[in-house]
Parts: C-alpha cells; sequence; structure tokens
C-alpha cells in the first residue's frame, strides 16, 4: 500500500503539496513513484520561473517511460532541489523528503484548499487503480 | 502488463528494470519470451524454401544449428527477422517476432510456389524461455543431463529440462552467454519455477525474473536491433547494418537484386549508434538534427543500465554517420547533444 502522508495536500496528477507560510515544497507521490518504477533524470525549471495552476514545470524519467509533472498550485519558482541531477532515484526512495522537486512561492495562497486531502487522495488512487 | 502483440506481457517484475538488467549482465536473467512465434517447415525441399525467401544462406546449416536471418520484400526491406532452426535436413524451425507472427505466416504461403514444404504455423505448440546471464550455464546445468558446455554458440540440441522434453538452444537476445528453452506450453509454470528455485531467485546474485522493459535495454545496449523500430518494410539490411546476414552470392531469393543494386550504388542512409553526451535522454521516434536540419529520427532510445549512459540508435544520412559525428536530439522541443559511436554499446569480456 502506498504511503499517504497526513499532513500533506495531493493533485489528481499525483503530485503532493507541503505548505510553509505562503510557499509550497511540490514533489511527486509514493504511488507515482512506484508506478513510474526506477527514476533515472528529473528535468526542473529554473528559479524564478513562473507557473500557473496544472502546469506542465518539468519531467521525471524512468527507464522505460517520460512522465511530466504539474504544479498544483500557481506561484513563482523559489528554489529547486539540485541535489536530483545527481540522485533522481531520491524520488523512489524518499518521495515526501529528499525527493521534493521545487519550492514555490504561491500567487494565491488559498488554492491549496482546492487540493485533495490526504483519505481523499487515498480513495482516489484505489478507485484509478482499479 | 501491457498488451505486446495480443499477449499480456509484464514490464517489469518487483526488483524493477536497472535491476533486472544488471542482474542479467553480471549473474542471470529468466525472461518468459512464450509470445515468440514459431513456424515449422517440412518436407525435401525445407531448406531451399527457406533459402529463397530468407537473405542469410541456410543451405550452410548443419544439424542442430542455429541462424539469424531475416525475411525480405523484393525491395531488399524486411518483413521480419528471424532465428532458422536446423532440426533436420528436411526439418526447419524459424522463430520470429510475436508482433509479426500473423504477417509472417501469410508472407510465407503466399511465397510458397512448387516446392515440397508442408507449412504449420506451430506457434501455440511452444513456450519458450531466455536464461541470460554469466551464470545461465550452471544454473541450467542442474536441470539437465544435456552437457551445455558442448553446446556451442548459436547450437541447439534436443534434450530434458526438469524431465521436460523440448529444445536447448545457446542463443539469446541480450549480449550474455545464456540459453533459450522450447518445451510444450503446458510445462511453461513448471520451467519457469524450477528455473527459478534452480538460480537462488531470493538471494542477491540468484537469477531475477526480467520484464519486456529489461529485454529492451539489454538488447539495446548489446547493439541488437528490434522489429518495428530499427527494421522494418521501409528499412533495407544494409541500411540496418545487417549486411553480414545477406548472402549476396548464395544464389536467388526475395530482394536480391535489389540488395545487390543499393551494395552496388552504397547505401544514403544507415542505422547509427548515438550516445547522448549533454543532460538528457533520447526516446524514440524523437528527431535527430545537424546543424538546424532534421537529419533522422531515433528509432530507439534509452538509458543504459549497465553503461549507465543515454544511447540510442537512429537512421542518418551516410554523411552523418560516421562515428564521432556530433549530432543533437529534439528531446520534447529541447536540443540536446549527443555523438555517432560504434555499435555495439556494450559488448562482454568472453
Amino acid at each position: 500500500m502506498a504511503n499517504v502522508p497526513e499532513d500533506l495536500h495531493y493533485s489528481k496528477d499525483h503530485e503532493w503539496v507541503r505548505v510553509d507560510g505562503n510557499e509550497a515544497i511540490i514533489g511527486i507521490t509514493d504511488y507515482a513513484q512506484n508506478s513510474l518504477g526506477d527514476v533515472v533524470y528529473v528535468e526542473l525549471p529554473k528559479a524564478g520561473d513562473e507557473f500557473a495552476a496544472n502546469e506542465s514545470f518539468g519531467s521525471v524519467e524512468s527507464v522505460k517511460a517520460v512522465s511530466e509533472v504539474f504544479t498544483p498550485v500557481a506561484g513563482t519558482v523559489a528554489t529547486i532541489n539540485e541535489s536530483l541531477a545527481d540522485e533522481p532515484e531520491t524520488v523512489n526512495s524518499d518521495p515526501y523528503g529528499g525527493g521534493w522537486m521545487i519550492r514555490v512561492k504561491m500567487s494565491n495562497p488559498g488554492e491549496v484548499d482546492s487540493l485533495l486531502t490526504a483519505a481523499e487522495y487515498e480513495d482516489f488512487t484505489k478507485a484509478e487503480s482499479e | 502488463m501491457v498488451d505486446f502483440g495480443g499477449w499480456d506481457m509484464p514490464v517489469q517484475y518487483p526488483a524493477g528494470t536497472i535491476e533486472e538488467h544488471l542482474r542479467t549482465r553480471t549473474h542471470a536473467g529468466l525472461f518468459d519470451v512464450s509470445h515468440m512465434g514459431e513456424i515449422d517447415v517440412r518436407g525435401a525441399d525445407a531448406i531451399a524454401f527457406v533459402n529463397r525467401i530468407t537473405s542469410n544462406d541456410t543451405t550452410k546449416l548443419v544439424d542442430g544449428q542455429a541462424q539469424y536471418s531475416a525475411l525480405t520484400t523484393p525491395e531488399g526491406t524486411v518483413i521480419d527477422d528471424l532465428v532458422v532452426y536446423r532440426l533436420a535436413a528436411d526439418h526447419l524451425l524459424l522463430v520470429v517476432n510475436a508482433s509479426t507472427t500473423d504477417k509472417d505466416w501469410e508472407w510465407i504461403k503466399s511465397n510458397h510456389s512448387g516446392e515440397s514444404v508442408e507449412l504449420n504455423n506451430v506457434s501455440a505448440d511452444y513456450c519458450q524461455m531466455a536464461l541470460q546471464g554469466p551464470d545461465a550455464k550452471t544454473i541450467l546445468q542442474t536441470l539437465t543431463d544435456v552437457p551445455l558446455s558442448e553446446i556451442k554458440y548459436y547450437h541447439f540440441t534436443r534434450g530434458n529440462i526438469d524431465g521436460v522434453a523440448g529444445i536447448i538452444s545457446r542463443t539469446g537476445y541480450t549480449g550474455e552467454d545464456g540459453f533459450e528453452v522450447y518445451a510444450p506450453p503446458d510445462r511453461a509454470e513448471q520451467l519457469w519455477n524450477k528455473i527459478l528455485d534452480a538460480g537462488k531467485t531470493d538471494t542477491p546474485t540468484g537469477v531475477l525474473p526480467c520484464g519486456l522493459a529489461a529485454r529492451n535495454t539489454l538488447r539495446l545496449e548489446a547493439g541488437m536491433a528490434l522489429y518495428g523500430n530499427e527494421l522494418d518494410e521501409s528499412t533495407t539490411l544494409l541500411e540496418a547494418n545487417l549486411g553480414w546476414i545477406c548472402k549476396l552470392d548464395k544464389g536467388d531469393f526475395i530482394g536480391r537484386e535489389a540488395l545487390a543494386r543499393q551494395k552496388e550504388e552504397g547505401v544514403k542512409r544507415k542505422l547509427a549508434g548515438f550516445e547522448v553526451v549533454e543532460r538528457g535522454i533520447a526516446r524514440d521516434h524523437q528527431d535527430v538534427v545537424v546543424a538546424g536540419q532534421r537529419v533522422g529520427t531515433v528509432t530507439s532510445g534509452s538509458p543504459a543500465p549497465f553503461l549507465k549512459k543515454n544511447i540510442g540508435f537512429a537512421y542518418l544520412p551516410i554523411e552523418f554517420a560516421s562515428v564521432g559525428q556530433e549530432i543533437q536530439i529534439d528531446v520534447r522541443g529541447k536540443l540536446v547533444g549527443a555523438q555517432v559511436v560504434k555499435a555495439p554499446f556494450y559488448k562482454r569480456a568472453k
């Protein structure tokens, strides 16, 4: 069973959001990394890049496939996880910790309320894998 | 699971593609390749018939020998690549790709004219297990009395594996030493489980079950063509660097004239191996760019887990296909630098 931490917000594209003041830390879920398989490459934006909600901000590649990743909330990229360039496998081993991807200064912090709760996301993935 | 030529096939097992790939290179991997098609050719003219519809020289085979070859069109392009097994002077078995079995079968029947042969599509009569890697021989030897060391590369013998009568062939699609076992399909599960047990699958150096993704990365690293990617009815054998299976002097065969002409004139494009030198992974169907011009298409592009590089094949105009040529791959709109390199990318130490 995939790990779904209680304190995060989730998108239907399998990203998670951790709110830290006006900033959002974004990564992909345990369910997503498990479906992808071994992550071998992560393409991230640059600090300062602006994204609308649900816009593609980069891609995650396994041996077999490329998947786009989307910003669940609108904002400006404050920092990116540089360590994923050399250690993309952290996305598999620690998706909610060391595998974080970008930190975004939210343009509308209220947006997180429209995201899924842990329980809702768990139901969503159950329905999707059936 | 994915649909592959009508077969439900696992992309990977729980260990994951990278581990499956590495274990096959360092110890052993087991692949259920029962999806492969088998066409049985029997009769006095079996060799003459197959020699006329394939590009390699069937007459060179002896009993117990296998040969990589291709079914060619009159234009010298490829209906399918295959392995021809000589069971007897009047009995050959053609092992073809799953996705092309029906097409091949129709093609073979429609090109049969007058030769004394009986043709049968016996794809459903065989399962096929490929045990590949440096430990393959030791593992398989625990399940058979057949002295495996005596089977030379691209040779085979009939024999029992765990009491199941089958064909044991020293062939494979990974670039490693290994064996492919053909047996009745109702014994597939038994063979699969017995080989995994014999290979101590639950230990860190044991045999791992491998899925389609590892099969693809292993064959790509070893520089082997995949039908539908490097080979199809628009590419000739010479363009695909398969001149070594075009025996233009063996007598007439379908496509001989076109291939002989192309050989004389020289190919205008050819399949080139490349290595990505900047950050990024080339993928199938992406464009290849030289000096701002789109000059070719990636046929297979992937990370190479053992070499830890990103590699691929592409058809390139001959002037851009030499080793050392700098090219760019259009990776979803971003041009990523790459370089033509010598294939195979990986060659095992003998």
